[in-house]
């Protein structure tokens, strides 16, 4: 996997660099600030590019507008987005094209190893991988007048892990359940919430995010 | 150069003709003036049968207009900025004894009185400016008019002396007829020569009655001074409980968890070789207490100033806090430019309190939050549909909003009947910086 990483502390970029090269990516460009970034994204076109939010010059938001620049430029780049906080509003930005192939996540997350590779290889495959931080803040409007306050427990923790982008066999592993009870689950959530059925995952996530997103 | 000199000229003549224009309207202004005395007059005449009580607030209002239109004039047409030198009235309030107050108020502030002094010399020194600025130039007009048509216009009973020229002279000296050319010549080169300075003088006459005097302006700096000292002491108490409790958080949260961490990782160490297991048991544990710590660093710095804040500035910032409000909140923005970071963040965290106070108290169904910036003032208004009843000193969190907020000389409204619906108003004075296009 072919890898840009955007990110201005020296200590997390070779920490990446590392940490990806250990599971067998290749880092192709690891740069430090907005500009550069947007260049090699658009110069290396890679399989996934992470970027962090805040980069120099202006030390605001200049990473996630590079990433909406480089989908702009080339739609469907996959990028993983690194952030010390997430916003609802961020999240929005980033899924707003519809595409997919991106990600938003904590930089915390990285501490799970394992994990978070999973997250970047998902995103590089056309997936999505959202905070659970930002799924929880989209699932705490449902009032119980909205379809998803009628969903059970179980029900509610199987949309929270698919909202994060999440495919059947890896919400079965997490819950310890079997995939065809998850896929019942599922079935049964898009149901209540009135969402046409799709077996194509990448889709059904993107379908779950615009609602919950409303 | 031929085009340019040509504007030039037509600039001079569009001026001439504004200035008499404004000199007409000047003229209107002076007869409105007097009226406006008259009732004023009247209405503290009849004063003693108890009339005047229903009348002299209203006239004196209308006073209070018209200077305040005439001071706007004179801002307008003369470049005369006048500063409104009234006292502060005291709170409008609902019944006979509030209005009675309102109006002894307006008595005892001398600049009542000035306005009163005003609207009946107006129409004397004023008029006398106005009506010079308005008709020389056409009265240099009418010198070729009258040297012209002399015949038909006395023919029809017009008066034949034009300045100190007999028009219809008979005899050896009709020749002086001529002289009214140059005559106008010289009214009209005069006049529209004239005509702007004379609204100019117009406008600094105006400012000699209507403006502060000494004493005024000393009172006003004086309730300046004090409030100023007020909000400041408001703004470093303000400040010195928020470093406190940033301390205490730090203290208590990150500070404490990185301790553990550290202790952890010393034990984990030592485990290492003979217990891996138990050392693999602590590693796990200084893991967790490093997420926790950043996620209790990360809250404290929502509370310092948001990162969203910083990012985007106070729309987006808005638009962020509604995003993660359990009501629904409609949301519009018209700020051009980014405002100043201390009077952003104060909206921000003012904004922020109204959500919650809504979520909180209001049973609302939604809401809604508007800013825009105009006149260098930031404007924000929360409006919800919940039971209303919502007041400043109900310990409703309004008092401290408006006490933060007075420290950038803002202000806060709240209109809450019983039933509903609330509208919170905030308004600050603040400069937006030139307007720094997004990229998108």
């Amino acid at each position: 996997m072919r890898i840009v990483i955007g990110e201005d502390l020296y200590l997390l970029r070779e920490g990446l660099a590392r940490l990806l090269e250990a599971h067998g990516c290749e880092i192709v460009a690891a740069v430090a600030d907005g500009p550069s970034l947007l260049e090699a994204m658009i110069e290396h076109r890679p399989d996934v590019a992470l970027v962090d939010v805040r980069l120099p010059p202006t030390f605001t938001d200049e990473g996630l507008k590079a990433a909406l620049a480089a989908r702009a430029r080339i739609p469907g780049l996959p990028v993983l987005v690194l952030s010390q906080y997430v916003e609802r509003l961020y999240a929005r930005e980033l899924l707003a094209d519809g595409a997919g192939a991106v990600g938003y996540l904590l930089k915390d997350r990285v501490f799970d190893a394992a994990q978070f590779v999973d997250a970047v290889r998902r995103v590089a495959g056309g997936g999505t991988a959202m905070d659970p931080e930002v799924i929880a803040k989209l699932l705490a409007r449902g009032g119980p007048s909205e379809p998803v306050g009628q969903l059970t427990p179980r029900e509610l923790e199987v949309l929270g892990l698919m909202a994060e982008g999440r495919s059947n066999a890896a919400i079965a592993a997490k819950l310890v359940v079997t995939e065809r009870a998850v896929a019942k689950h599922t079935s049964n959530i898009f149901a209540k919430l009135g969402l046409p059925p799709s077996d194509d995952d990448n889709r059904r996530v993107l379908a779950v995010l615009a609602y919950l997103d409303h | 150069m031929e085009t340019e000199s040509g504007s030039g000229r037509g600039h001079v003549i569009r001026r001439a003709l504004t200035a008499t224009g404004r000199g007409w309207a000047l003229i209107g202004q002076s007869v409105r003036s007097v009226a406006v005395f008259a009732l004023v007059v009247v209405s503290g005449a009849v004063g003693p049968i108890g009339l005047g009580v229903v009348l002299l607030p209203r006239s004196l209002m209308l006073l209070r207009r018209t200077a305040t239109a005439a001071r706007r004039r004179a801002s307008e047409w003369s470049g005369v900025e006048i500063e409104v030198p009234y006292r502060p009235l005291p709170d409008e309030g609902p019944g006979f004894p509030a209005r009675m107050t309102r109006l002894w108020a307006q008595l005892c502030d001398p600049q009542t009185w000035r306005d009163l002094s005003w609207a009946l010399l107006d129409p004397i020194i004023g008029a006398f400016l106005a009506a010079l600025a308005a008709g020389a130039a056409w009265y240099g007009v009418y010198g070729y008019v009258a040297g012209i048509f002399w015949q038909p216009l006395t023919q029809h009973g017009m008066d034949d002396w034009y300045t100190f020229i007999h028009i219809s002279r008979a005899g050896h000296l009709t020749f002086l007829r001529w002289f009214t050319l140059p005559v106008g010549t010289a009214f009209l080169v005069a006049g529209v020569w004239a005509a702007p300075a004379l609204i100019r003088v117009h406008g600094r006459w105006t400012a000699v009655l209507l403006g502060p005097t000494k004493q005024a302006r000393q009172d006003a700096l004086t309730h300046r001074v004090a409030r100023l000292t007020e909000t400041r002491a408001d703004a470093v108490d303000t400040q010195a409980a928020e470093l406190r409790r940033i301390e205490r958080d730090l203290h208590d949260g990150a500070q404490a968890r990185l301790v553990a961490m550290g202790m952890n990782l010393g034990a984990a160490e030592s485990l290492l070789d003979e217990h891996p297991e138990a050392a693999r048991a602590l590693l796990v544990e200084a893991r967790e207490a490093s997420a926790k710590a950043l996620t209790e660093l990360r809250e404290l710095v929502r509370g310092i100033h948001p990162p969203v804040l910083a990012d985007r500035g106070l729309g987006d910032a808005v638009r962020a806090l509604a995003l993660n409000s359990p009501l629904p909140v409609e949301v519009t923005v018209d700020i051009p430019g980014r405002l100043e970071p201390a009077v952003e963040s104060a909206a921000y965290f003012a904004v922020s309190e109204l959500l919650t106070n809504v979520a909180k108290h209001a049973h609302a169904r939604s809401v809604r939050v508007d800013l825009w910036h105009r006149d260098r003032r930031l404007r924000v208004t929360c409006t919800d549909d919940g039971h209303g009843g919502a007041g400043v000193g109900s310990g409703s969190g309004l008092a401290g909003i408006e006490r933060r907020i007075g420290t950038f000389d803002g202000v806060l409204a709240v209109h809450s009947p019983v039933g509903g619906p609330t509208t919170v108003t905030l308004e600050i004075p603040c400069a937006s910086s030139s307007a720094k296009t997004s990229t998108s």
